[in-house]
């Protein structure tokens, strides 16, 4: 068998983040997009864990960061979808087009 | 010293006859009214004679000292510290006092002014007899004499001004007494005007000596002329003196500001009488007798009023050579002697021009009171032309009227031959013969004098009876009040002149002497002046040459009897429509003087405004018009003009921001930036996902280049 | 020095992973999206461990896995999903964004091949305390301004998180 290197850690976060950004731009239902969001962070976490085996505890701790901040930033959406949500009581995000032209 | 003490009551007599007339005058008796007023006048006129011999007393002691009593300070403060600045920068008090002065000038004045006043005060009680307005009449000439003896008693220039001025109210009051004749109102007014244009001058003049001199004290400003500081020819005196005679050409008629005595006539007789002829026109010739010390300092001034004085007496001699009213020949023949006065005072003859003053009060009202009795006999007809054979209808007044045109015309040994004579041979001999050409002109002026008063006698007196059948009827000699006073001047008339009887003859010449105090320092100054032998004071006599002076004196009596011999020849046998010499001679000169040399007209195109061309005013009102023409057109336009164009920029400048910098600058961008967004905002689709890809295919393209490259 | 089980659980762990996230993007049930969701989560985690990062591991699971995918159900249930759940769940660019979303994938696996040998493939030096203690000691000394300003950033989001929901402001 191949050695498992770095590089095949790369790769899964790649995919992981190809999958994120699928569902950022294709599905309708904002819960859904809010957490293919969620799926792109952890894919660059893995990303930055996969890194600081090789050049030190670093990219930990960035990663702890990242996931702070995923928690802020899933608060404050969610949030924000609840408001939207009690305004238009829909969760596509077709219908979220007040700033149409 | 009673009489010199109380001098002050002398011109309050008549003040309080005048005040009288004013509160009481409507309710009097005419014998009241006589009592107050011209008793008043004759207590004066016999106080007066007390104090001038009380003062000749008092000058024997004091000598060359005039008079003068100070009753209290009138302007300003006593005790000095009201001030003023003077021309060179100290302060002097500004101060002019309730006071009196009694020197030789004003004690002559002051008698005949007294004198003369009184008799025709008499007079006037017999003319004013049936005329309306009695009292207001007296109270008018009360008020005159009052104003008049101020004036001459008065110890400095201020005092001397109100006199002025109340003399000039009285003219204007009795010129036009006959208010209901718009000819007396129009004449009162002219007579004021043209007299406020001289005391313009006058006040001027006054001014400059207050500032000059730090004084306006009579004494005081003489003494510091006399005192040597000032230099002969100073320009501030010389300016002063000329103003001052700018006043007295207006009060005392001579060119150019004698236009009102004529149409003065207006007024009844003895106003004429004497206001214009004995007392007020003189007063001109007072005060410049009196700022001698000041004239001799201002050679150019005394040029001056020599030159206007003779110009105005051969002047008005010519104009009245035709006029046909008998007071007209009257009042221009009163002008040109004034003219011989002033002719006398600007060589530096200033005693011959008083003797003159002198001798004419007399004369002067004489023939006026005369006239005015033969225009009472002839009910009323002024007009000579209408006159004639009176001499034998109205005796009295006829050999008076005779007295004073032979002492007009200068025949010896009336009075007037002295006075003229004298004046004649100062204008000879003065300053080594510098004013023969005035001599020469003087002399032309005499024989038109004998002449148009010989003319004026035959007119009236003799040829055939020209009047209607009517008038003829009523003459009658005047009553006693009218013809004592008529004898009593004719006597003065005869005998005044020996007062002046000359040195050449063998005279001691009493007036000269009497008014050495006055006039002989002036004397000597005139003679470091010139190089002239004789001069006016009397001082240094005994150098003429008693033969060129017999000689002229010959010359001018025979100027007199030629003019007389021609008058007589054309006008002694005057018929209805009798033919003027000079009419058949040249009629254009006839006219010409007939009508005054249209001088009044010429007045009336240059300054009263009246005469307009389509819709512009002539003269100085005209300019005055166009002068405001020009500064609410041309200049009120250019500034109005220039606002004007101040708004234009203004719009300009809006319009500018408003199209081009908010139009173009500011808004075009903006339209510009809408119009883009037109199709811009189409990309806008509100879709967040949308967003999303677009940034993802953004990175995908920046990558793929870095990539690539 | 690797031992055989690494390779399997590698495999193991990213294949369910990777399923995992295939599920979430797929489902119509938001529901069962975020149970995949938190299976993905507890899958990386598992990688963590293989990456000798136990303390990642660790806040993963909890703050992840126990917190934001709690969060995530709670608003799925206070929005109404039985509507949604009948609706279109696919938007009108999903070609392009999938599209997109694969071109990127590929570039980025080209950039890791191709700079292959910029990356060593040494394993760094184990030091003597135990991996919590050692990022302890990273996070409260080199990295302690950030972690204060991590703190306000949470505090901020509170505030906007409890705005936001509120019924009324």
């Amino acid at each position: 068998m191949v050695p498992i290197t770095t590089l095949h850690y790369l790769v899964v976060a790649a995919a992981l983040f190809v999958l994120g950004v699928i569902g950022v731009l294709t599905r309708r239902n904002v819960v859904i997009v809010l957490m293919s969001i969620e799926l792109i962070l952890n894919a660059v976490n893995l990303n930055l864990v996969a890194f600081s085996r090789i050049y030190g505890l670093h990219g930990q701790v960035f990663a702890i960061f990242v996931i702070t901040d995923a928690a802020a930033e899933a608060a404050v959406g969610l949030g924000i979808l609840i408001a939207f949500f009690r305004n238009k009581e829909t969760v596509n995000m077709d219908e979220v087009d007040l700033l149409k032209w | 010293m009673f009489f010199l003490s109380h001098i002050w009551i002398i011109p309050l007599l008549p003040a309080f006859g005048a005040a009288t007339m004013f509160f009481f005058g409507r309710k009097l008796q005419k014998s009241t009214v006589n009592a107050v007023c011209v008793g008043a006048v004759v207590i004066a006129f016999l106080l007066a004679c007390g104090a001038v011999w009380q003062y000749s007393d008092y000058a024997r002691h004091n000598p060359g000292k005039p008079y003068e009593n100070i009753l209290y300070t009138w302007l300003g403060s006593d005790t000095g510290h009201l001030t003023y600045l003077k021309h060179d920068g100290t302060p002097a008090p500004f101060q002019a006092d309730a006071g009196f002065l009694l020197d030789p000038l004003s004690s002559i004045w002051l008698l005949f002014v007294t004198g003369v006043g009184m008799l025709i005060h008499i007079y006037s009680t017999g003319y004013m007899a049936h005329e309306g307005g009695y009292y207001r009449f007296f109270g008018y000439l009360n008020l005159f004499m009052f104003s008049m003896l101020t004036l001459i008693l008065g110890n400095n220039y201020a005092l001397m001004f109100v006199g002025w001025e109340g003399v000039g109210l009285c003219s204007y009051l009795l010129i036009g007494f006959y208010f209901h004749r718009k000819s007396a109102t129009d004449a009162a007014n002219k007579a004021f005007i043209v007299n406020r244009i001289g005391d313009a001058g006058f006040l001027l003049g006054m001014f400059t000596i207050a500032w000059y001199f730090g004084s306006l004290r009579l004494t005081e400003v003489t003494e510091l002329a006399r005192s040597g500081k000032f230099s002969i020819g100073d320009p501030v005196i010389t300016v002063a003196t000329l103003l001052l005679f700018v006043g007295a050409c207006g009060k005392s008629a001579q060119l150019p500001l004698y236009v009102w005595l004529p149409d003065a006539m207006e007024g009844p007789t003895p106003v004429s009488a004497l206001i214009h002829a004995a007392t007020m026109v003189t007063a001109g010739v007072y005060m410049v007798a009196r700022s001698n010390a000041l004239f001799v300092l201002a050679p150019t001034s005394m040029k001056t009023v020599a030159i206007v004085g003779t110009l105005t007496a051969i002047f008005a001699a010519t104009i009245a050579l035709v006029q046909n009213d008998i007071k007209r020949v009257l009042a221009y023949s009163t002008v040109s002697q004034l003219g011989y006065m002033f002719l006398a005072l600007g060589i530096g003859a200033f005693a011959a021009g008083v003797f003159h003053v002198f001798t004419h009060a007399f004369f002067k009202a004489l023939l006026f009171l005369g006239s005015g009795a033969v225009i009472h006999s002839m009910s009323g007809e002024q007009d000579m032309r209408n006159m004639g054979d009176l001499h034998r209808r109205i005796p009295i007044t006829h050999w008076t009227m005779f007295v004073a045109t032979l002492a007009i015309a200068g025949i010896f040994p009336f009075a007037g031959f002295f006075s003229k004579d004298e004046i004649l041979w100062q204008a000879w001999s003065a300053e080594g013969g510098a004013y023969r050409f005035l001599w020469l002109v003087g002399y032309g002026t005499a024989l038109m004098t004998a002449f148009y008063m010989f003319r004026l006698m035959y007119l009236t007196f003799h040829g055939r009876p020209r009047m209607s059948h009517e008038v003829e009827h009523h003459i009658h000699e005047s009553p006693k009040s009218m013809t004592v006073p008529l004898v009593i001047l004719a006597f003065f008339s005869l005998f005044a002149g020996f007062l002046g009887w000359p040195h050449s003859l063998g005279g001691s010449n009493r007036f000269e002497k009497f008014l050495e105090p006055v006039f002989a320092k002036e004397a000597r100054v005139l003679q470091t002046e010139g190089e002239s032998a004789q001069l006016a004071a009397g001082a240094k006599e005994e150098e003429h040459t008693s033969g060129a002076e017999h000689f002229l004196m010959l010359f001018s009596l025979a100027a007199a009897v030629a003019g007389w011999g021609m008058a007589w020849r054309a006008y002694r046998h005057a018929d209805k429509g009798y033919t003027e010499p000079i009419a058949a001679a040249a009629p254009p000169v006839y006219s010409t003087l007939l009508n005054k040399y249209y001088v009044d007209e010429a007045y009336d195109y240059a300054f009263t405004g009246r005469r307009k061309v389509g819709d512009m005013r002539l003269g100085v009102m005209g300019a005055g018009e166009a002068s405001s023409w020009i500064d609410s057109n041309v200049i009120d336009g250019t500034v109005n003009g220039a606002g004007w164009i101040t708004r234009f920029s203004g719009t300009l400048s809006n319009w500018w921001d408003k199209w081009i910098i908010d139009g173009v600058l500011v808004n075009g961008p903006a339209i510009l930036a809408r119009l883009l967004s037109y199709p811009a905002r189409l990309v806008q689709w509100g879709l967040v996902q949308w967003y999303a890809l677009v940034m993802v295919a953004g990175l995908l393209g920046f990558a793929f280049y870095y990539a690539w490259h | 020095m690797q031992p055989v089980a690494t390779t399997f659980f590698f495999y193991f762990l990213s294949g369910l992973t990777v399923i995992a996230g295939v599920l979430v993007i797929t489902r119509r049930n938001p529901v069962h999206s975020a149970l995949a969701l938190i299976l993905a989560l507890l899958g990386q985690a598992g990688l963590y461990l293989m990456l000798y990062a136990p303390f990642v591991a660790g806040v993963q699971i909890i703050l992840y896995a126990g917190g934001i995918m709690v969060l995530f159900l709670f608003v799925i249930m206070l929005v109404n999903i039985e509507k949604s759940q009948k609706e279109e769940q696919f938007n009108k660019q999903w070609v392009v964004g999938i599209l997109a979303a694969v071109a990127l994938g590929v570039l980025f696996v080209l950039v890791y091949t191709k700079g292959k040998s910029l990356f060593p493939d040494r394993v760094a030096q184990l030091p003597e305390q135990s991996n919590t203690q050692q990022i302890a000691v990273m996070l409260y000394g080199n990295y302690m301004f950030t972690f204060e300003i991590a703190s306000l950033l949470l505090l901020v989001a509170i505030i906007g998180a409890v705005v936001m929901a509120k019924k009324r402001i």
